[in-house]
């Protein structure tokens, strides 16, 4: 039951302030601590983070969650591009392939039992798979990333994984695509995680030498290191919609320049506006765009 | 003279040993036994102080105000440098500074961040934060090395890459991810040296190399202990706590074999001895050049993959990640 003490706070503040409304909020945004937030069961409704439309899950999934409503490209997983992209069948590569705590990093938790938690969570072994399987008949081979393992940040792992794709590529004469969807370089590893900017850029450089065409794929959100090294060295470097794709995050900008960021700034649209995007694909034309470029950009032989 | 807070200590036998100077001036008193004592005993103080930093006070003694610069070095070392300006795409940026000049009769191409000795002038450098055109003009520096031959040499002091409306919309990501592939395929070879602040992508813009040295106190990390307090401890409070965390300073990144070596600096600090950290640079930049200058051009490609392939640490997992098919 209520008591009359959890309405009168409110009251005086009311009269106080002589306000017009009968409700007015007093606090601003949400004040619900971490702690006691429901995690929503995944199963039903979802909202769209966009419109707010409700739809069902398996609406959503029908159609390869995207908002029904308001054409919202909701954040999906690394297998979930592999079933929408791949012909069929795919094998998956290098997914034994797991962090290691080498640094003994502890903030407010121990690197190792976060690793453990996102393991747990997402059922994958790190923040990045890899594929290889043929699209429209034609064989590609695809590292994905996964936001939600520790925020699709990039270690030892995700830079040893995109390494061991590029040689696949290299080995077999494949074309290659990396799905970036990444907050950046995993700090619980610090120089290290740095470091794979580099590995991953000097591997990619190999590969461009190869003559083997690279895609750049940039999905939501894609900044910080991912942003700094290979999603911003395709051959093509192309988006989905109204993905959030920059080097440093929007808060830091704001943080530092004191004023408030324009409207579409940095989003797919603006990076196409600005010369750093070859184009922006709706998910469902994904497939289809992709096998038409893997028709053109057919792999030459080695020049000996 | 600047004191940091840990030098405190040091201050005031400074602070003694400058009233007996001046005593000695004014009275005409002998007192250089007095004088030798007090300066044993700063030697003994600083040998205490600074062997053994915690990485936190590395980071501040990299930031030291009176710490010798970029352009200090340059000038110091390079004989006839000759300094180049802008990206030839947009603008000059003063956050990085380069040209050619020459080291003990070799012809170079040397750059790197620079920050401002004073207030104005750190403004005027944008406290060593590059935007794109700053890796764009040293990628055309690199460039133009590669076409005559000559050796880079890239001084990496910054707090990051500036985070700002307009280097986005330029394209700070590209600037730094291009820099990153065009170094490691360059023909020439390529020395880097941290002599300060290396910080996450905006240092590794100009860090990519054949050998990567760091001086004594200085720290090259993903991150500044700053930054990653507030997002992992969600608090500034925490720095000390992240530098150590972090293992940003150069003993540890020997000993992880992410650099190659660790350049000496005198007792306190490069800014008690500029001079003296300047000839070590070069005699040290001189005896690796000589190295690096017998291999091919294809040798020191290969190597250079090899080495960054090398970079990571993982494991495999007992089973196969569920997911898998």
């Amino acid at each position: 039951m209520y008591k009359l003490e959890d309405f009168n706070s409110n009251a005086i503040v009311m009269a106080k302030e002589d306000s017009m409304g009968w409700f007015k909020r007093l606090k601003d945004n949400v004040q619900t601590s971490t702690k006691f937030k429901k995690e929503a069961p995944d199963g039903f409704w979802q909202k769209c983070r966009k419109c707010g439309a409700t739809n069902t899950a398996k609406e959503l999934k029908e159609n390869l969650f995207i908002c029904p409503t308001c054409d919202h490209h909701v954040r999906i997983g690394s297998h979930d591009y592999f079933d929408l992209l791949f012909d069929g069948k795919y094998e998956e590569l290098f997914s034994d392939l797991i962090s290691k705590d080498f640094l003994e990093f502890t903030d407010l938790k121990p690197y190792i039992d976060r690793l453990k938690a996102a393991h747990k969570k997402t059922e994958l072994n790190d923040a990045i798979s890899v594929a290889e399987g043929k699209i429209h008949r034609k064989r590609i081979v695809i590292a994905a990333m996964d936001f939600s393992f520790i925020g699709g940040s990039m270690g030892s792992v995700v830079g040893e994984k995109i390494a061991m794709a590029i040689d696949r590529s290299l080995e077999t004469r494949t074309p290659l695509m990396i799905i970036s969807k990444s907050g950046g370089a995993r700090m619980m590893e610090s120089a290290f995680s740095l470091m794979q900017m580099a590995k991953t850029s000097a591997k990619l450089a190999q590969l461009g030498r190869a003559g083997i065409p690279y895609f750049s794929f940039l999905t939501d959100p894609t900044t910080g290191g991912v942003t700094a090294s290979y999603a911003m060295l395709g051959d093509l470097n192309f988006a989905e919609p109204e993905a959030l794709i920059g080097f440093a995050g929007p808060r830091v900008i704001k943080e530092t320049i004191k004023r408030d960021l324009p409207e579409g700034f940095q989003t797919s649209e603006f990076l196409l506006e600005s010369g750093f995007l070859d184009f922006i694909v709706h998910r469902k034309d994904l497939k289809d765009k992709l096998g038409e470029l893997l028709n053109i950009l057919e792999v030459q032989e080695a020049a000996s | 003279m600047v004191f940091l807070e840990f030098e405190k200590s040091l201050e005031k036998l400074y602070e003694q040993l400058d009233k007996i100077r001046q005593v000695s001036i004014e009275g005409d008193i002998d007192v250089s036994d007095k004088i030798t004592e007090l300066e044993a005993k700063i030697n003994k103080k600083k040998k205490e102080i600074y062997s053994n930093l915690t990485g936190w006070q590395k980071v501040q003694l990299s930031r030291h105000p009176e710490r010798p610069y970029t352009q200090y070095y340059i000038d110091q070392i390079c004989k006839n440098f000759v300094e180049l300006h802008g990206d030839r795409r947009f603008g000059d940026d003063k956050a990085i500074v380069g040209g050619i000049g020459q080291i003990n009769g070799q012809s170079v191409v040397i750059m790197g961040h620079q920050k401002g000795v004073n207030t104005k002038m750190r403004q005027y450098r944008n406290f060593g934060m590059a935007n794109p055109e700053g890796y764009r003009k040293a990628l055309r520096l690199m460039k133009l090395a590669e076409k005559f031959n000559y050796p880079v040499i890239c001084l990496i002091d910054t707090p990051g890459a500036f985070p700002g409306i307009e280097a986005e919309e330029r394209g700070q990501g590209e600037a730094i991810a291009r820099n990153l592939y065009e170094m490691a395929e360059l023909k020439v070879p390529i020395l880097c040296y941290v002599i300060g602040e290396g910080a996450s992508g905006g240092a590794l813009g100009i860090g990519l190399g054949d050998r990567v040295f760091m001086m004594e106190y200085t720290w090259f990390s993903v991150i500044s202990p700053e930054s990653c307090s507030s997002i992992l401890w969600r608090s500034w409070d925490h720095k000390e706590t992240a530098a150590e965390s972090l293992k940003l300073t150069p003993e540890h990144m020997l000993e992880f074999g992410l650099i190659d070596d660790i350049l000496k600096e005198p007792l306190g600090g490069a800014h008690t001895d500029p001079d003296k950290i300047a000839k070590s640079l070069k005699s040290h930049i001189k005896k690796e050049l000589a190295i690096q200058m017998e291999l091919s051009a294809d040798d020191r490609i290969n190597n250079r993959l090899e080495k960054y392939s090398k970079m990571g640490h993982f494991e495999m997992a007992k089973s196969k990640s569920k997911k898998a098919k």
